[in-house]
């Protein structure tokens, strides 16, 4: 196989001003990350800072009515409140063993900018982050939080004035400043080694999730299921599983609004294969090659590919790629909260969503592992906006 | 693949082509001056001015024409280039458009056509119809940003097939063996990036210019054109190795969206 590819997908689609970095980052995963070193302080970080390893959870009243043992992994109890920070530290850590002095981030809903700053913060690196001026005013806490942790925060005005344009925006930042600074990408997407790079640093999900379903029932599970928008949390928990054939692999694409023609963020259901940010994998767009809006809910989900890992676990059918609507979303929301008292992040709630509504495609009686991704304080104002319009809340 | 067209191609042609745009670099520096390479968006700043705008740049000597093929996600490039590209995707350019009106003025042009665009909207055209295209509308070359050595095989070779070069870029963070690598396979001319960075967003030159000049000169044994950030003559001035080749992209838009015609851009450099 190509370097750098997944089946048919990945690949270095960049600038060659970009291709010094991407083989000094290759040469630093080589070198530095097996390390003992390396790996001793990281673990102590994950541990000691963000809050490893995270619990198992079993969903009694869920599980009672859907007739499978459900499980969360809970991510949403991470330090800064998703999986972002299992990355963002591994990342980090690494740029300064590699000498570097900063971090340039790019963020959607924000999650990744502020757990890049945290991690930046920590380590004593400076950080810039990329964020779509729509973005910025839609998540104002975020950005905030980045503020505090000392991050510079840089709305972008260009494109759609989203996730893909911040994208964009730090790639072109890193052409100028790739000698003091290192690129912190947020999910297991773009050029390669980030893809394997950001799985390699996620993979701790599945390895516990692994370690606590044979402590807890003495077996693997039987299906394990994550929302997929880039798609780092979905590999960090699959990744360890899709050698074992006896466990059901699902990602759960958003559908946006659901019906035909919608905007929506589904590149594996709905899209077609193409180049964008460095990689070759499924895109929306249009039939000149044009890259199309996404839309979801949830802004983290919000982007029109998706990490070429998954792409090539899709077109070889080892993955099975659903997808949930929003409104299927914000109903999985209200069920895990009023039936187990845990608050999901929207992004995660498309993981339980698409669990309550494929019953007929549950394992009866088996255990089922959903990656309770993120938790759900930062998506507030959006559920009140929404749950108030339809009449739910007074 | 690649392997059955070479074989192809020498079975038609029992020497290799002179490259047309080599030639044409040449004649311009054996006149005594670089060749010019204006950079227009197709379809910017509205569909009848791109095409006015190209015969002005033709009249007003430009030896090689870089045509903008636009694309959504334009990373290489800085804000000039990126809101001219967004524009022309608004007044409904496509790469097909592009090419239908190509074929339509063949012929037409003095200057050799270069069409420089991101992989995406070319790889959905489909590669061997791009390069069919290409050569029946009498493109000359390509240059894509975000397709570095590793990835441009494919498209090498099905351009080459047709006589179309693939340009290759290199820039200050370009190592000899790099250069090297990139002088195996190269043809046409070389475009060296003057700045570690994007299009159009500096004032002058930076001091590096030359080292990566004297690189690129001990690399390749074609031309090179230098481009990002180039405006005006002067900016040349005291260069130990001048460039074969200048591009002017950003500053040239900023003049057509000023009001002012192509033609008269190119008029400082004559």
């Amino acid at each position: 196989m190509k370097k750098g590819y997944f089946g048919e997908f990945g690949g270095q689609f960049v600038p060659e001003m970009l291709m010094p970095p991407l083989r000094e980052l290759e040469a630093a995963m080589r070198d530095i990350l097996p390390s003992d070193t390396f790996r001793a302080e990281l673990d102590d970080l994950l541990r000691n800072f963000a809050g490893r390893e995270t619990p198992l959870t079993a969903c009694p009243t869920l599980s009672a009515e859907l007739g499978v043992n459900l499980w969360l992994k809970r991510e949403d109890l991470l330090h800064t409140g998703a999986h972002k920070v299992n990355n963002t530290l591994g990342q980090a850590l690494l740029a300064k063993y590699m000498g570097k002095t900063a971090l340039v981030a790019e963020t959607g809903a924000g999650q990744h900018g502020v757990a890049t700053a945290a991690a930046a913060a920590r380590l004593g690196l400076e950080c810039v982050v990329y964020m779509g001026a729509t973005d910025v005013v839609r998540q104002a806490p975020n950005v905030m939080r980045m503020k505090l942790l000392g991050a510079k925060v840089v709305p972008v005005q260009s494109g759609t004035k989203t996730l893909k344009d911040a994208i964009n925006e730090a790639l072109r930042y890193w052409i100028a400043q790739q000698d003091s600074t290192h690129y912190c990408f947020g999910t297991a997407a773009g050029p390669h080694p980030f893809p394997t790079l950001v799985r390699d640093l996620q993979c701790v999900i599945g390895r516990e999730t692994r370690a606590q379903m044979q402590e807890r029932v003495g077996q693997l599970p039987d299906m394990v299921v994550a929302c997929v928008g880039g798609g780092s949390n979905a590999i960090g928990m699959f990744h360890p599983f899709v050698d074992d054939a006896s466990v059901r692999i699902v990602g759960v694409e958003a559908a946006g609004t659901g019906e035909p023609g919608c905007y929506n963020s589904a590149p594996i259901n709905l899209g077609r294969p193409g180049v964008l940010h460095g990689q070759h994998t499924m895109l929306l767009q249009d039939a000149d090659g044009q890259i199309e809006p996404s839309h979801s809910v949830s802004a983290g989900l919000d982007y029109p590919g998706v990490g070429p890992e998954h792409a090539h676990l899709g077109a070889i059918g080892r993955v099975t790629y659903g997808m949930a609507t929003d409104s299927q979303a914000l109903e999985a929301f209200q069920a895990l909260t009023r039936r187990e008292g845990i608050i999901p992040a929207l992004e995660s709630s498309h993981a339980l969503a698409w669990v309550l509504n494929n019953r007929d495609k549950l394992p009866a009686g088996g255990h089922v592992v959903v990656n309770l991704s993120g938790r759900g304080d930062k998506d507030m104002e959006i559920v009140r906006e929404v749950l108030f319009r339809e009449g739910e809340l007074a | 693949m690649s392997a059955a067209i070479h074989t192809d191609m020498n079975d038609m042609l029992p020497e290799a082509p002179v490259s047309r745009l080599e030639a044409r670099v040449a004649a311009a520096n054996a006149a005594g001056r670089p060749a010019l390479v204006p950079f227009l968006t197709a379809g910017f700043p509205t569909l009848d001015r791109f095409w006015e705008e190209m015969d002005g740049l033709d009249r007003g000597g430009a030896d090689v024409i870089e045509i903008g093929v636009p694309f959504s996600d334009p990373v290489a490039d800085g804000p000039v280039v990126e809101a001219a590209s967004l524009r022309a995707l608004e007044n409904g350019v496509t790469l097909r458009w592009i090419l239908d009106g190509l074929k339509a003025r063949k012929d037409r042009y003095n200057a050799e056509l270069v069409l420089m665009g991101y992989y995406n909207p070319f790889l959905q055209y489909g590669l061997e119809n791009l390069a069919a295209d290409a050569a029946a509308a009498g493109v000359a070359g390509f240059i894509v940003p975000d397709l570095p050595l590793e990835e441009d095989a494919e498209m090498r070779a099905l351009l080459a097939a047709r006589g179309i070069d693939l340009i290759a870029l290199v820039g200050p963070n370009t190592s000899e063996e790099r250069m090297a690598e990139y002088a195996a396979v190269a043809s046409g001319y070389v475009y060296v990036v003057s700045v570690l960075g994007i299009t159009g967003v500096r004032e002058g030159l930076p001091p590096e210019v030359p080292q990566t000049l004297a690189r690129a000169r001990k690399a390749f044994r074609l031309p090179l054109a230098l481009g990002f950030g180039i405006k005006e003559p002067k900016q040349l001035e005291g260069f130990p190795d001048r460039p074969d080749a200048v591009v002017f992209g950003s500053a040239l838009l900023r003049h057509i969206d000023a009001g002012n015609s192509a033609e008269s851009f190119l008029a400082a450099w004559k």
